[in-house]
């Protein structure tokens, strides 16, 4: 799973430190790493940033995966230079910031904002797959999630919008539903679309409220 | 019966029915949708009335609709899946039934990207095909959704749309006919310029039998401009201008004149398309030259039924 994330204007995160003078930062090795939003070079590059409005660096780090528990371990081990520290910038996805926020005793600041689960589809370009919707659809749709991948979520696809490949929204984006028809075309399984796919039970997305498992 | 509309009417008989567009305004005026309504009362059977059409704001078509309800025209109310969730578009099921409203078309709504209102959240709660099922479900079962009653009666002629022209080819026959599974009344088309694929989908359309299942009208929107010709053919996805009409256009001495002559010569070549029962045209600001088509295409007077 990878976290999709991208840097937040830095008049936002000038916003969110407000008065704070003193600034620690965490970076994420993992998912922030692999976007550039987060791995070493963009945590300097942000102390240097943090530096030019004036305010100082306590200290930094790079968590080896930020959502982890372990984060804690590596929290306590930089505990005096956070100490030292107004608040704590996180360039890690919102989970990161989360983890970080569970730890700590001070205002906990976000420095990116957290797109989608996603993965590298080229090198440098990252695609959504998966909404986390609670009731999996993919083995009607080819493995090509609808939710996410067309711009309606249609369950019965493709609209009338779908010109050669593509989405009317862009140019640039595939439709999904003609990605899902290759597919089942390919694998024989064009039959499928022609059932209809019933109208869906959102409860166990997000729209249920919190969602939680108990094992 | 299935709602009693004029415009079921008109189909069940057999006869070709005509249908337009008023697309309602981007204020609270009632005297725009009551122009067009006067302007349109006698040249056709019933009248579309968008739904934000575009994604942008405008005057809601049950208000629309019920504007023209009160001239005594038959509307046609639109409703998009993008802004409504399955409870606000089942109370609007029931306070348009409430106010008369028969007709309702079933769509999808375009994305709102490119609407004035690119930030908002959508909802595409359920999609244009489970909307039909929707509306279905509240008309012959008299069930909500959930499954609980709906006290009374809910008469109504349900509508969808129809792109021939979208890819892939062969799956739009296959897509109607999962609308018609879910209990569509009738179809109205996107803009036809392309006869020949037109007629080639309706072939396929007939070959399946679904022309006897649900009443098939052809999209028309009539050009007044060659750059309006050009846009519809680089920017209004789904749609395809033939280049045989866009140089027409180009030649043409007066540009108006030539689009609404266009228009006719559509019409009447889809009129003997077997398994078209009417024609729906979308005149998107240039309402004034339906009268005339319609007359000149020899589909007056419509009938009172
Ligand atoms: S259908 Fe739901 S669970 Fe499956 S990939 Fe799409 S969003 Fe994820
Ligand atoms: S064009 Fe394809 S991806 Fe885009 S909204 Fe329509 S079905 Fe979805």
């Amino acid at each position: 799973m990878k976290t999709i994330t991208e840097q937040k204007p830095f008049d936002e995160i000038k916003a969110a430190l407000g008065e704070a003078e003193k600034v620690y930062l965490v970076g994420c090795g993992t998912c922030a790493t692999m976007c550039h939003t987060g791995g070493k070079s963009e945590l300097l590059g942000m102390k240097d940033k943090v530096e030019t409005i004036g305010k100082k660096v306590t200290g930094w780090m790079v968590i080896p995966t930020a959502c982890d528990e372990l984060t804690r371990d590596a929290l306590i081990e930089s505990a005096e230079d956070i100490e030292a520290a107004d608040c704590i910038l996180v360039m890690a996805c919102a989970f990161g910031v989360q983890t970080v926020t569970l730890y700590l005793n001070k205002p906990v600041y976000p420095a990116l904002n957290t797109l989608f689960i996603g993965r590298e589809e080229s090198p440098g370009c990252f695609t959504e797959v998966c909404m986390q919707c609670g009731s999996c659809v993919l083995a009607k749709t080819a493995g090509i999630c609808p939710l996410v991948r067309c711009a309606k979520s249609l369950l019965n696809g493709p609209c009338g919008g779908s010109v050669d490949g593509k989405c009317e929204i862009s140019p640039d984006t595939s439709c999904a539903w003609q990605l899902i028809y290759d597919r089942l075309a390919a694998q024989g399984q064009l039959d499928k679309l022609e059932e209809i796919e019933p109208i869906k039970d959102w409860s166990t997305s997000q729209s249920g409220g919190p969602r939680k498992v108990t094992l | 019966m299935k709602a009693g509309t004029n415009l079921e009417k008109i189909l069940e008989s057999g006869r070709f029915a005509v249908t337009a567009e008023a697309g309602p305004p981007k204020g609270a005026s009632a005297a725009v949708i009551q122009r067009k309504g006067e302007l349109l009362r006698h040249c056709c059977d019933a009248v579309n009335v968008t739904d934000n059409q575009t994604a942008i704001v405008r005057m809601s078509s049950l208000a629309g609709c019920v504007l023209l309800k009160q001239l005594g025209v038959e509307p046609v109310m639109q409703m998009v899946c993008r802004d409504k969730n399955r409870i606000a578009i089942q109370s609007d099921v029931l306070g348009a039934v409430a106010l008369g409203i028969g007709n309702i078309l079933c769509l999808s709504g375009d994305h709102q990207k490119f609407g004035n209102h690119p930030t908002a959240k959508n909802v595409f709660d359920i999609d244009s095909i489970q909307l039909i099922q929707t509306l279905k479900n509240m008309r012959d079962e008299k069930k909500f959704l959930c499954g609980e009653d709906i006290s009374g009666e809910v008469p109504l002629f349900i509508g969808a749309a129809a792109n021939p022209y979208a890819d892939p080819f062969e799956f739009r026959v296959v897509r109607l006919a999962k609308k018609v599974k879910a209990g569509v009344d009738f179809i109205q088309t996107q803009a036809v310029y392309d006869v020949a694929k037109f007629a080639r989908w309706m072939e396929m359309v007939t070959e399946r039998g679904l022309d006897k299942e649900v009443h098939i009208l052809a999209g028309l929107i009539p050009i007044r401009s060659v750059g309006m010709a050009r846009y519809m053919r680089d920017y209004v996805s789904g749609v395809s201008v033939p280049d045989e009409i866009l140089t027409r256009m180009e030649q043409a001495k007066d540009a108006k004149e030539e689009g609404a002559r266009i228009i006719l010569e559509i019409i009447e070549q889809v009129k003997e398309i077997p398994g078209v029962h009417g024609v729906h045209i979308m005149a998107v600001g240039w309402e004034d030259v339906i009268p005339q088509v319609v007359e000149q295409a020899g589909l007056l007077p419509r009938p009172v039924l």
